[in-house]
C-alpha cells in the first residue's frame, strides 16, 4: 500500500464529511427522516412530495453556486470509458434499491445507529467496489 | 418548518459532498484503489460524517417527536437477508466502475459536467429496475 500524499485532503474531507453528517442530523432531529440519497431520489421519481423537491433542489443548487462563484475550485475527473459510466449508473441504481440503501443511508446514517444491516451492507459494497477497481484499474 | 429543514439539510449535504471530494469520481476511485497509489481522504469524510450523524442519533433518542412535530422514522429491521447482501454487492461494483453514488449523482448536476447528466437517467432506470426486483425476489 502506497499513500498518494498529493491527492490526500484530510482537512477538506473531514470538514466536508462533518457537513454531510450535520445534514443527516438536521433531517433526523428536525423532520424525523433518514437522509438516504437513493431512497429520496426513488421516492421523488414516483411521488413528488414537496419536501423532497426542496431537498433535492438545494442539494443541486448549492454546488452550482459554490462552483460558479469560484468559492470552491475543484476540477472533476471521470472514468474515460463510457461503458463504465453507463453500467456503473445502472448497477448503482439496482443495487441501492435491492440493498435498501447507499453510501449515505447505510454509510452515514445506518452506521451511526449501529444498525447490523448497515454494517453488513457497508462492508459488502466497500469490498466489491475495491475489488472492481483492483480488477479493472482506475479507468480515469 | 419541515421545508426549511429540508432546504438547509440539502444545502449542507450538497456543500459537504463538493468540499469533501465526494463529487469528484476520480477521487472516489482513488480511495477505492487500495492496492495502488491510495488516497485515504474518503475515510476522513466517513469519520467526520459519522461523528455528526451519531450526535444526531443521540439527540433523536431524547426526543418524543422531531422538531417539526413529525414522528421520528428510523428503520428497525435487523434481518440480514440475501437481498441486502446481493444489493450491496451490486451497488459496490457499480460504484467502483463509475466512482459515483446517488448523493453525488444528484449534487453533481450542479457542476454542469456532462457525465452527471448521462449518469442520472440511467441511475433512475436502475433504481426502478431494482425496486421491481426487490418486490419480485
Amino acid at each position: 500500500m502506497l499513500i498518494d500524499f498529493e491527492a490526500f485532503t484530510p482537512m477538506a474531507s473531514t470538514f466536508g464529511g462533518a457537513m454531510i453528517g450535520l445534514a443527516a442530523l438536521l433531517l433526523l432531529v428536525g423532520s424525523g427522516r433518514i437522509m438516504g440519497a437513493s431512497g429520496i431520489l426513488t421516492s421523488l421519481v414516483l411521488e413528488q412530495s414537496l419536501w423532497r423537491i426542496v431537498f433535492v433542489f438545494s442539494l443541486v443548487v448549492t454546488p452550482w453556486i459554490l462552483m460558479q462563484s469560484g468559492m470552491v475550485d475543484i476540477s472533476l475527473t471521470f472514468v474515460a470509458d463510457d461503458w463504465r459510466l453507463w453500467l456503473g449508473a445502472f448497477l448503482v441504481g439496482v443495487g441501492s434499491q435491492l440493498g435498501s440503501g447507499c453510501t449515505s443511508g447505510h454509510g452515514i446514517c445506518g452506521l451511526a445507529r449501529f444498525s447490523k444491516r448497515s454494517v453488513v451492507a457497508v462492508l459488502t459494497f466497500m469490498a466489491t467496489a475495491m475489488i472492481t477497481v483492483f480488477l479493472l484499474g482506475r479507468g480515469v | 418548518m419541515g421545508l426549511v429543514i429540508a432546504a438547509l439539510s440539502g444545502c449542507l449535504f450538497g456543500a459537504g459532498l463538493l468540499i469533501s471530494g465526494m463529487l469528484n469520481p476520480g477521487k472516489v476511485i482513488g480511495f477505492l484503489d487500495v492496492t495502488g497509489s491510495w488516497d485515504p481522504s474518503l475515510a476522513f469524510v466517513m469519520g467526520g460524517g459519522l461523528i455528526m450523524s451519531f450526535v444526531g442519533v443521540l439527540m433523536a433518542r431524547n426526543r418524543s417527536a422531531a422538531m417539526d412535530g413529525q414522528k421520528i422514522n428510523v428503520p428497525d429491521g435487523q434481518q440480514i437477508d440475501g437481498k441486502l447482501i446481493l444489493g450491496a454487492a451490486i451497488f459496490g461494483v457499480g460504484w467502483g466502475l463509475a466512482g459515483i453514488c446517488p448523493g453525488p449523482a444528484m449534487a453533481g448536476l450542479g457542476s454542469l459536467a456532462l457525465e452527471f447528466f448521462i449518469f442520472m437517467p440511467v441511475l433512475i432506470i436502475g433504481l426502478l429496475a431494482g425496486r421491481f426486483l426487490r418486490g419480485a425476489l
